[in-house]
């Protein structure tokens, strides 16, 4: 299977704090892939190299084959990120901002994919609302709208049920299933280690920039589950050893 | 091409949104320096023999409200998208750093424009007109606008926060607007500030433009078409570079 992103030898210093430590990872089109770690990890600096927001030290990140760095255009094209802030633009309606999006991917006419978005993610209601008046767990859900709207074979979820209520989360996640069923490939970062353990099927964990385990979810749990079945345990134990 | 013009759609729209504070309120101001100056100086002052002084400031303040709302757009529109996280959609996308360039200097250009325009029209009421060469009042007025649009985006990228973007304005934006013969012939100075003068680029936008109303000028419209060219090229190729080096905004 070809991958949908390939990173290699991915390094990147801020002063004395080396976030990224020589990341090499493939990750296959069509997985359900999640990214774990604690705050400072480098999941986001990682997230945010492949996205191009980071300019690496060293290394080259891949995008359905495309280098993120000397062939830009065609690699954001194919990817989708949802940010971990809560950003938006407050000159903006809901309706309005998913349109820009779609016209910054090169879409005009996207109405139609933009109602089964908001439909699937309970916005229909807010389409018209300004940005501004939306509660932060709108906002979010927003944010992984305007991921969305140009369809990216590859989405970058950094941690998108933050301040989400369980219906909702359920709602999305019920969506994001449906998309990785019909081939679009997804990377998460959560701390929702339930969330992970439910939806990944393979798993990285990182911590100073490194990644000290890779493996599927199951093995990850056999290895360091100690028979409880538990990613959280999983995780801890993996943490502990790594450190 | 429909990045490049969702993103100039976006920009216009932002500014025409707020419009009584982006466009009206620039007039209102334009105004009141109009009606103060004249009413002070119409009666002590004439620069050129056969205009009276109200005539000779409404192009000056034409072209300032011209120069200082094309960087005001640009350099805002940057400053808050970047405080506020919205920027990450643009910088997401697969817009081209040339393309990001182009569209905030159209856009920024295009609100000067239209400042420019409406303290024009309002400055019928108190001025005769003289339009004795429009070509060179339209060629100024937007090649001044892009410069200090594309001087907008390198404030808009290097400032971090507001107060930056202020201090950049009061203290670089201001200053060589108002010193560039807004309100009086840079030859009633001292012979060393006029020198002064024309190290000031913002002087051959104003002269340039104002020669476009009465074909009276300081120094010859060439030369100053030439001086603002100049500078407009020089601007943009920095402006492209640090967007192509992600300065500040891919780090």
């Amino acid at each position: 299977m070809s991958s949908a992103i390939r990173i290699t030898g991915v390094t990147k210093r801020y002063g004395a704090t080396q976030a990224l430590d020589g990341i090499d990872l493939d990750i296959a089109e069509g997985e359900f892939f999640g990214l774990l770690g604690p705050n400072g990890a480098g999941k986001t600096t990682l997230i945010s190299a492949l996205a191009g927001l980071v300019i690496p030290d060293s290394g080259r990140l891949e995008v359905m084959g495309h280098n993120v760095q000397t062939d830009y255009r065609q690699a954001r094209l194919k990817l989708g990120v949802v940010p971990q802030e809560l950003v938006f633009d407050p000159f903006f309606s809901v309706r309005e901002a998913l349109r820009i999006q779609s016209g910054y991917y090169g879409i005009r006419r996207n109405d139609d994919w933009i109602d089964e978005i908001l439909a699937n993610l309970d916005l229909t209601s807010k389409a018209q609302a300004n940005m501004r008046s939306l509660s932060g767990g709108m906002k979010r859900r927003v944010l992984v709208a305007q991921a969305l709207v140009h369809k990216p074979p590859v989405i970058v979820l950094d941690e998108p049920t933050a301040g989400v209520d369980v219906e909702l989360r359920h709602g999305l996640w019920r969506f994001i299933r449906r998309l990785n069923a019909e081939g679009h490939t997804i990377v998460l970062t959560t701390h929702y280690l339930e969330e992970a353990e439910a939806e990944c099927q393979r798993i990285a964990m990182m911590k100073a920039g490194r990644i000290v385990a890779l493996d599927s979810t199951a093995n990850l749990l056999q290895r360091f589950g100690d028979g409880t079945n538990n990613l959280e345990e999983a995780f801890m134990r993996v943490m502990k050893e790594a450190a | 091409m429909i990045s490049f013009l969702t993103l100039l759609e976006k920009e216009v729209i932002r500014f025409w949104k707020v419009g009584f504070q982006t466009v009206a309120a620039p007039v209102v101001t334009a105004l009141l320096y109009l009606l103060i100056f004249s009413h002070v100086l119409e009666a002590h002052v004439r620069v050129y023999d056969d205009v009276p002084y109200t005539a000779f400031l409404v192009p000056g303040l034409i072209m300032m409200s011209v120069l200082q709302n094309s960087f005001a757009n640009s350099s805002s529109s940057l400053i808050q998208s970047k405080v506020t996280g919205s920027i990450v959609f643009m910088l997401l996308a697969p817009i081209s750093w040339r393309a990001f360039w182009a569209a905030y200097v159209i856009a920024a250009a295009l609100r000067g424009f239209l400042v420019g325009l409406a303290v024009f029209l309002m400055t019928l009421v108190f001025a005769g007109v003289h339009l004795e060469a429009p070509l060179w009042i339209l060629t100024f007025a937007l090649l001044g606008g892009a410069v200090l649009a594309t001087l907008g985006v390198i404030a808009g990228i290097w400032a971090d926060k507001f107060d930056q973007l202020a201090a950049f304005q009061n203290f670089i934006i201001v200053p060589l607007t108002f010193l560039s013969g807004v309100f009086y012939s840079v030859h009633s100075l001292p012979p060393f500030w006029q020198q002064v003068s024309h190290w000031n680029p913002v002087f051959y936008m104003i002269d340039g433009f104002r020669y476009g109303f009465f074909a009276k000028s300081d120094i010859s419209p060439w030369t100053s078409l030439g001086v603002v060219a100049l500078c407009f090229v020089l601007l943009a190729g920095l402006t492209l570079d640090l967007l192509r080096r992600g300065y500040k905004l891919r780090m």
